[in-house]
């Protein structure tokens, strides 16, 4: 196995390689179909995700937002039934492709839950968590990595004198930001967030946008929100969906302001169902 | 107000059978826990723990008994904790949506239903026979074939209950199967497990009819396994039927520490479980 | 571009034409006001006149309840898409509907001023002027609530009628000025009249802009039929 080889790579931290990036999409999705048994969930998706941006999946529920982040990092194989059928180009590769190994899919993308999973250990622990995994890391290295990703998560000054103790020990918003830590730590190129704001508090919540917006440029990120408001103050690019379909992308201010779609429109001035 | 009356009648009627009911089975278990002091802490003595058990007519204590019981209890649990923990595992992570599972799970459900004795007949055949003699290694043996299937239930409803989020999140950070179930899951669940298996031992420490057909009793001091081994149910069986006073007070003492033992056991159980909750 | 469906909740569909009928109960308002204010001018109706000048004043309070309404709505329903540019256009258009109503005010303010309105020519352009430039405003504030992009294109291109009024009476009092220096002061009277009325036309063009922009979600191209002025 290559593992070692691709572990060591260290990321170009300089903006020299990212502004071809920018321009070019993060992730290309053709002719998604999925399939939870016999329910067909999505449908003949295409859409291309920009890279360093934030990109929001809005839609009724049921309508397979959740479904297609979850087809991204493939963690629906651990359920026998589902699969899916099309293609998931990141980086100019199939990872859709049972040849592609898992574990560089998911050093490749992170993603953060709705329900703030903290692992039952220290919030040391739990931060550098998979970084001993992929890479062959010294002790101070290790902790140079999980401060960086803990200041990245904004969750630093708030646990720097405890990373001994228990992560169950935080509040909801902080285990949230401790998970999205542990996420970057690993320093992936996309992060995918499962409506990460649902079970939280208003003030949690706003922490969270913000730290969204921050992380926006140094990943692509895709968020699920069932919350419009949200998808609108955070997002640079909307997708809408309905019954596994994706009915409309684009820009944000338009889709918010203009959309084209009817189904679009009667979705986001509250006229649906 | 005809309804309201018959409803209220009723209810009455319904609560009164049901605290009736309780106190009955209160009643019943309250009179063997205090038979069982009375008798038995009548003769709780130092001597009880320093002596081995006496020929009829002399003094005595259960020394070796306890000894062999715990030696047996100890090797049951380690042997069949592993092989439990292990299958439960599969069971509930690895093999989870597999045919394969749903039989085991199916096998050891019966096992875990199985009469003891036969149990007991089973191990006799296989290892006393096979022997010659009987051993402390067949009553180790017997005590972790009813201890298994326990534990495999156990560990599987404990790692069940973990939720899949939990699971998704390692795998989302690209752990493999073994890592996230020995790194995460285990430490999850881990005061989960430990309770299965104290309750395990709580069980198997008054198991009777399996150690009659293996271990037997051994009326000397006797450290080897290879031989029949003194342990406290059959020497409670035996003094108990037997014609001799002194020998009644010895099993009612046997009987008293058992049944503390088994207590704490269940103390210890509910303080793990409250601290697990506590996280 | 109508919005056929109601909203799943009931009371932002209630909001939102709370909203649009205080638009239009203010159109009517401003379009009688005008009408009444032409009318007294050519008829020498002083107290008619007071009475119009008197009735701006509901024109304001309207406009002060349609503000607050609608930065409610905006608050409390977080309006998306044609929802918002409906409040927004709302919102821009109750100003200059108030202003119209100033117009109306102002021409109202002159009739007491003007004694001797014998000179029939001038009066009829004007009040012909009028009748043009109320029907505008009365059509636009029909395609505002019809939520009709085509009307409003078709409001604007009657502007130039409005306009190539304005020339004509311009130079007609201009004669008469010439004439007569008597007249002068008569004439300066009804040419800041007829200013009204060509502002008011221009108005109506700017409130169809606000009504294809929030029926269509677009800027109307180059405003037809608009005179360089």
């Amino acid at each position: 196995m290559n593992d070692s080889a691709t572990a060591l790579r260290i990321k170009p931290a300089s903006s020299a390689m990212v502004s071809d990036a920018e321009n070019m999409a993060a992730i290309h999705i053709r002719d998604l179909d999925f399939y939870y048994g016999k329910g067909h969930a999505l449908k003949a998706v295409n859409m291309d995700v920009p890279a360093k941006c934030v990109t929001a999946i809005i839609g009724p529920s049921g309508c397979g937002k959740s479904t297609l982040l979850r087809t991204i990092n493939r963690i629906y194989e651990l359920y026998p039934d589902q699969y899916a059928t099309g293609e998931i180009m990141i980086d100019g590769r199939n990872v859709l492709d049972r040849k592609y190994p898992l574990a560089d899919l998911r050093r490749l993308v992170g993603m953060v839950f709705q329900k703030p999973t903290p692992f039952p250990s220290s919030i040391w622990s739990n931060v550098g968590f998979a970084l001993s995994y992929y890479e062959r890391l010294s002790k101070s290295e290790i902790n140079d990595r999980i401060e960086d990703a803990l200041r990245q998560a904004a969750l630093w000054d708030e646990v720097k004198d405890k990373l001994n103790q228990s992560a169950l020990g935080l509040s909801g918003g902080q285990q949230q930001r401790l998970c999205i830590a542990r996420t970057i730590a690993t320093r992936p190129e996309i992060l995918l967030l499962d409506e990460a704001t649902s079970a939280l508090d208003p003030i949690s919540t706003a922490k969270v946008e913000e730290l969204i917006h921050e992380l926006r440029e140094r990943f692509t990120i895709v968020i699920v929100t069932h919350n419009m408001q949200q998808a609108a103050r955070v997002s640079q690019r909307t997708a809408f969906f309905h019954l596994g379909e994706l009915i409309e992308v684009g820009n944000t201010s338009e889709i918010f302001t203009n959309p084209r779609e009817q189904r679009t429109r009667d979705y986001i001035t509250g006229r649906y169902g | 107000m005809a309804i309201p009356a018959r409803r209220r009648i009723a209810d009455i009627s319904a609560f009164a059978f049901a605290t009736a009911a309780t106190v009955f089975g209160l009643v019943w278990l309250t009179w063997i826990l205090w038979m069982t002091i009375r008798q038995g802490a009548g003769a709780l003595s130092p001597q009880l723990f320093k002596e081995m058990t006496p020929p009829p007519g002399s003094s005595g204590g259960l020394l070796n008994a306890f000894y062999g019981s715990a030696v047996m209890i100890l090797l049951a649990v380690i042997i069949g904790t592993p092989i439990g923990v292990a299958a439960g595992t599969y069971l509930a992570e690895h093999g989870r949506y597999t045919k394969l599972a749903a039989i085991v799970s199916f096998v050891n459900d019966i096992l875990l239903s199985a009469p003891s004795i036969v149990i007991g007949l089973f191990i006799y055949t296989l290892v006393v026979r096979t022997m010659g003699h009987f051993s402390g290694w067949a009553g180790a043996l017997s005590l972790a074939m009813i201890l298994l299937p326990i534990i495999v239930r156990t560990t599987e409803e404990s790692l069940r209950l973990i939720p899949d989020t939990m699971r998704e999140a390692g795998f989302a950070l690209g752990l493999p199967r073994w890592r996230v179930t020995r790194q995460i899951l285990y430490k999850a669940g881990l005061s989960s497990i430990l309770t299965g298996i104290l309750l395990g031992v709580a069980r198997i420490a008054g198991e009777t009819a399996p150690l009659l057909f293996t271990a037997l009793n051994n009326q000397f001091w006797s450290s080897s396994l290879n031989g029949p081994l003194a342990n406290v149910p059959v020497v409670i069986f035996q003094y108990a039927m037997s014609p001799y006073d002194e020998w009644h007070t010895l099993a009612w003492a046997g009987a008293f520490v058992l049944t503390a033992f088994v207590l704490a056991l269940n103390i210890l159980v509910r303080v793990l479980a409250r601290k697990g909750k506590q996280r | 571009m109508q919005q056929v469906a109601g909203h799943t909740l009931k009371a932002f569909d209630e909001d939102i034409e709370r909203l649009r009928a205080l638009i239009s109960q203010m159109g009517g308002l401003a379009e009688h006001a005008i009408g009444e204010a032409m009318r007294c001018l050519t008829q020498r109706d002083v107290e008619g006149a007071a009475e119009v000048v008197e009735g701006d004043k509901k024109l304001d309070v309207l406009e002060i309840e349609t503000e607050r309404r609608a930065v409610q709505l905006i608050a409390l329903r977080a309006p998306m898409a044609g929802d918002l540019r409906d409040v927004v256009a709302a919102l821009k258009i109750s100003g200059v509907v108030e202003r119209i109503g100033d117009y109306a005010k102002n021409i109202a303010k002159r009739v007491p001023l003007l004694e001797n309105v014998g000179k029939i020519e001038p009066i009829s352009l004007l009040a012909e002027m009028a009748r043009i430039a109320t029907e505008m405003v009365h059509d636009v504030l029909d395609a505002f609530v019809e939520r009709d992009a085509g009307a409003a294109i078709r409001v604007c291109e009657r502007d130039s009628a409005v306009d190539d009024f304005y020339d004509s009476i311009f130079r007609t009092l201009l004669t008469h000025m010439m004439e007569n220096p008597q007249n002068i002061g008569q004439s300066a009277h009804l040419l800041f009249v007829a200013k009204n009325l060509e502002r008011v036309g221009d108005h109506a063009t700017n409130i169809a802009e606000m009504v294809y922009y929030a029926a269509t979600g677009e800027h109307m191209a180059d405003r037809p039929g608009k005179s360089p002025r």
